[in-house]
This record gives C-alpha cells, structure tokens and sequence, in this order.
C-alpha cells in the first residue's frame, strides 16, 4: 500500500480505494450477503415485515428439498447443462485448434471478424433465430421436405425427453465463449512443442491428449465454467425454445420473484443456482489444477 | 492420417462451423424482409418493407431504444473508471490481498445473471430504493466492471514502471504523471473496454429483466414481444441491430489495424 502511495499519491490511491470499494462492497458483497440473508426470511405483507413473525427459519429450502418437482428440475437443469457443455468442447475443440495453429495467419483476422458477429449479436437474438428455425412448419422442416429427406413435419424442439430446443439453442448461444479461451490457451503453445512430438513418432491424438490438451487446461476450464454457468443461469433460451415437457431451474425462480412475488423464497432458489456454479468452478479448478486467476483471463 | 488431409478435413470443417454461426442470423433477417404474418423466411411470400414501418411506428420500442441507451451510457460512465480504479489497485498489491481481492473482483462475472439481478434488487429496496432501470445500471456495472478491469490490468502488465518512476523523479507531480504517462499508456484498453462495457449493456437479458420493475430496454422489450405473439417486427428489429453490430465489428478492427499499423510504423524508425 505505501508502495502505491509513492507511485500513485495520495489523492489516486484514495480514489482508486473507495471506487474499489464502491464496486465490491456496495454491489457485489452486501447484495450477495443480502440474498443468503433474505432466503433464510418468510415472505410477509408488508406491514408485519420486521414485527414479530420476522424471524430466520430454513422454511424457503425446506419448500425447495420437499418439492420433488423443483428437485427434479434442478437436477434436470444441471445435467443438461453438463451435456451442453461437453458438446460445446467437442464442438469448438477442432476449430479453436484450427485458429491457433494451423490456418495461415493472413486469413485468422477474417475468421475472427465473422465470429466477432454472432458474439456481438445479443442472446436473444440468438436464441429467437433458433425459434424460427425449429419451428414446426419453420425454414427447417421446408427445407427438409424439399429434398424429400422427410415428410410429415418435425417437432424439433420437443427430443431429448423435450429439451432438444433448449439444448441447440444453448450449445449456438454460448459456444463462442468455449471457442476463445480454448484459442487463447492454444496460441500461447510453442509449435516446436508440436513438432517434436511428431518428430519424436507421436501420432496425431498423442499429441492431442499429451501435448497441446494439458496446455490448453486453463482454456479448457475457463470455457467449461462460463458455458455451464451460462447455461444453468439462461433465462431466454430456455423460455423460447421449450417444449411441453422442458423446464429450466430459472422458470422456477422467475415464477416465485414475478408471479407469487414471494422474493425470499425467490432468493432461496437463486442461492441454490449461485451454489451450483460456485461448486462446479471450485470442481473445474481442482480437475484441472489451475488458479482462478487462469479462468478469468 | 497424412497432414494434408488432416488439414483440409479442418478447413471443411471451419466453413460449416462458420455456416452453422452465421446462417441462423441471415435466417433471423432475412425474416424481416418476408411478406409472411408469421416471423419465417419459408415459405417466401415477397419481398416488404412495412415490418420496418410497423416498427417505427411502435412507440414502445422507441421508449425502450432510449432507455437501451441511457443505461448503456451510465454502465460505461460507472464501470469504466471503476474497472480501471480496481485494475490499478490490484496491479499494486501482491500476496494474499491480491488473490482475495481479485477472487472478489471476478465473482460478479461467475455469477449467473439472475443471481445478480436479484441481489441487487433485494439489497437496494431494503434501503426503500425501488426496482427500475437504475438498479439495472448498478447491477449491470456489478459484472461490466470486472470485465473492464481485466482488460486494463492486461494492458498495465505490459506497462514500465520505470516509465513512471522516470517521470516522477524527473520532478512530474503525480497529476502530471497520471495524465501524460499512465492514462496514455492505458488508452487504447479503457477505449476497448468502453466500447465492450456499452455493448454488454445493450444485449443484458438476466440481470436487467429482475431489476427493471416497470421500465422496459430494447433486449426486454423483444423478450416480452417473442413470448406473447410474435411478429416479423421483431425479426425488423433484430436486423437493424445485426446491421449495427457488423458496423460495430468493423469500425473496431479498422481502428485496431490501423492501431497495428502506426505501432508497426514507429517500431520501424
């Protein structure tokens, strides 16, 4: 702290404290304490909220871990977006390897300009593109019965026990951000690396699995935390493009804050879904022995 | 496997990945322009222009475009100074405040959006401040901020310090070395990041829809159009925003070619 005083003064380092300050006190600590704080309250009228029957009780869980429904919901929700994950490394796997080192730099720039397109084009965008698409009598099912590849129109969103919609339309809303720490992991390898171990008689997938995998960890782990996140927490992918059957975990939470506008249970179910990620980030981190310095990057 | 057919396997597969990113938003746009009642590009019924008269004429999406704007404008003004004040300070400390500090700083950006969005909502009408686009503001800049910190602190590692020691023993108040070494230096990333923060802003969904109370921005405004009966308005919508975001992406990389090229060019003196 002196050290910064000396380069900075005293007038930018306060400034610079208190703007800090500001930013993690006021909107990140206090409000996530507030959350964990309010989930432990019963929802009131107004007029008895600090009276008497204000009091902590784990009343909001016990409605979450007595409701089979929300389980199952809850479970649903993560389990697919693991599997949305998963996919999404597959996916972009070959084509960040492409990016980082195989294509000719000359044309990277191009590449890069057309996928900076549909990274800039909000997600719901993205995901209302994918409602027109996969609607029952939609581009998709015209095309198809053109070629005469089907005949009686598809009901594209309702697969995967009716999560086949909310799949496709996470795996193309979020794939971009598995895409580009997996390239900034790949770029940062020495291709000399790659060549000895061809040199040295790997074949191709040894030099996947023991060369440019275990340097591409932190991209590895930077892309499936924030695609899982992405996935667990979206709230418009899985409103557009559900099916009768798909229910997403923050439909449930939507439905306590809006319609039963009870926000303390609300909070419960959002500090379950802040738990999730908190553990999957803490499990990718031990997976994949890298610091959180390396995810954020 | 020989590399040449490795290779070309990998090029095909780009250009359908390529086809599989793009394709979906000339659907989506080409929707716009469909004489159709319902938002799809087949059957093609002829060319029209009137989902883009339907649009102008609606006043609720100007409402919504202004207010897209106005808190688009405050994120920047709030996260911006934020995420380089947390940059710097983070860039001067090291040990055990650093890692906590900045495990606190990159929390925001793990956070699902919902998450924040009722946080901040629960905290601030606790203090009788009540939902609407303010608190979106704050729960947007929550997040924006610590993508703008990264940022500069990326571009502050690649900076001398001896640059500044240079300045202030050389008899440069701290002002002075602030203004014409440190904030020149970190130009170009608060620039960046400024156009990145607005951007965020504008395309926010989660945190936005929880804070908002009545108030509607543009991306909220297409949410409630896309789940109560749907026009091709909102493809009209979406292409205008296409369009905007293929300006946005080139200005950018025309500014940081010719960013490369002037480095380049000095680098050649």
């Amino acid at each position: 702290m002196n050290a910064m005083v000396r380069r900075y003064g005293t007038g930018l380092t306060g400034l610079s404290i208190v703007l800090t300050a500001f930013w993690l006190l006021l909107l990140v600590v206090f409000p996530y304490f507030g959350l964990f704080e309010n989930s432990f309250r019963p929802y009131l009228p107004v007029v008895d909220v600090g009276g008497p029957l204000d009091t902590y009780s784990v009343n909001n869980y016990l409605t979450f871990f007595t409701s089979p429904i929300h389980i199952k919901v809850f479970l649903t929700t993560i389990a697919y977006s693991c599997l949305v994950t998963v996919l999404a490394l597959l996916i972009a796997y070959p084509l960040s390897y492409y990016m980082a080192k195989v294509i000719s730099p000359a044309s990277l720039p191009t590449v890069f300009l057309m996928l900076l397109i549909p990274l800039w084009v909000s997600e719901i965008l993205r995901a209302f593109a994918w409602f027109i698409i996969l609607a029952l009598k939609g581009p998709l099912t015209i095309t198809l019965q053109a070629l005469g590849i089907i005949t009686e129109p598809i009901h594209w969103m309702w697969g995967l026990g009716g999560y086949s919609g909310v799949i496709i339309g996470l795996i193309y809303t979020y794939i971009l951000f598995m895409l580009f720490p997996l390239y900034n992991a790949m770029s940062s390898l020495d291709s000399n690396q790659i060549e000895a171990a061809e040199d040295l008689g790997a074949k191709w997938w040894q030099t996947h699995w023991r060369v440019i995998i275990p340097h591409s960890k932190p991209g590895i782990a930077s892309g499936c935390v924030t695609v899982f996140m992405l996935s667990a927490g979206s709230v418009i992918v899985p409103t557009l493009l559900q099916s009768p059957r798909s229910r997403w975990f923050t439909e449930v939470i939507q439905q306590w804050m809006f319609e039963s506008q009870d926000w303390q249970t609300g909070a419960a179910y959002a500090f379950l879904l802040l738990l999730i990620c908190t553990v999957f980030v803490t499990l990718m981190m031990k997976f994949f022995r890298v610091s959180l310095a390396d995810i954020a990057k | 496997m020989t590399k040449k057919t490795s290779h070309l396997l990998l090029q095909i597969y780009t250009v359908i990945f390529m086809a599989y990113m793009l394709l979906p938003l000339f659907v989506m746009g080409g929707a716009a322009l469909n004489d159709s009642r319902f938002p799809t590009i087949l059957p093609w019924q002829g060319f029209t222009t009137r989902w883009f008269v339907e649009l102008y004429n609606d006043q609720d999406m100007w409402r919504a475009a202004f207010a897209t704007l106005m808190v688009g404008l405050f994120v920047v003004l709030l996260s911006v100074p934020i995420g380089t004040a947390g940059a710097i300070l983070i860039n001067s400390l090291k040990g055990r405040s650093r890692t906590l500090l900045y495990a606190l700083m990159i929390a925001p950006v793990l956070t699902p959006g919902a998450v924040i969005g009722i946080s901040t909502l629960l905290f601030w009408t606790k203090f009788s401040v009540s939902a609407g686009l303010h608190l979106s503001v704050l729960a947007q800049v929550s997040f924006i901020a610590a993508y703008v910190m990264l940022m500069v602190l990326a571009r502050l590692q690649s900076f001398d310090p001896g640059l500044e020691e240079a300045a202030l023993d050389l008899g440069a108040s701290h002002t002075q070395m602030l203004r014409r070494i440190l904030i020149p230096h970190l130009y170009p990333a608060i620039i960046a990041a400024s156009v990145l923060a607005f951007f965020q802003s504008v395309e926010n969904f989660n945190a936005t829809q929880f804070t908002r109370g009545n108030s509607t921005t543009l991306t909220v405004y297409v949410g409630s159009k896309v789940r109560s009966g749907i026009t091709p308005t909102i493809n009209a919508l979406a292409l205008i925003m296409i369009m905007l975001t293929v300006i946005g992406v080139i200005g950018y990389e025309i500014y940081r070619r010719r960013a490369l090229a002037r480095k380049q060019a000095l680098e050649l003196l």
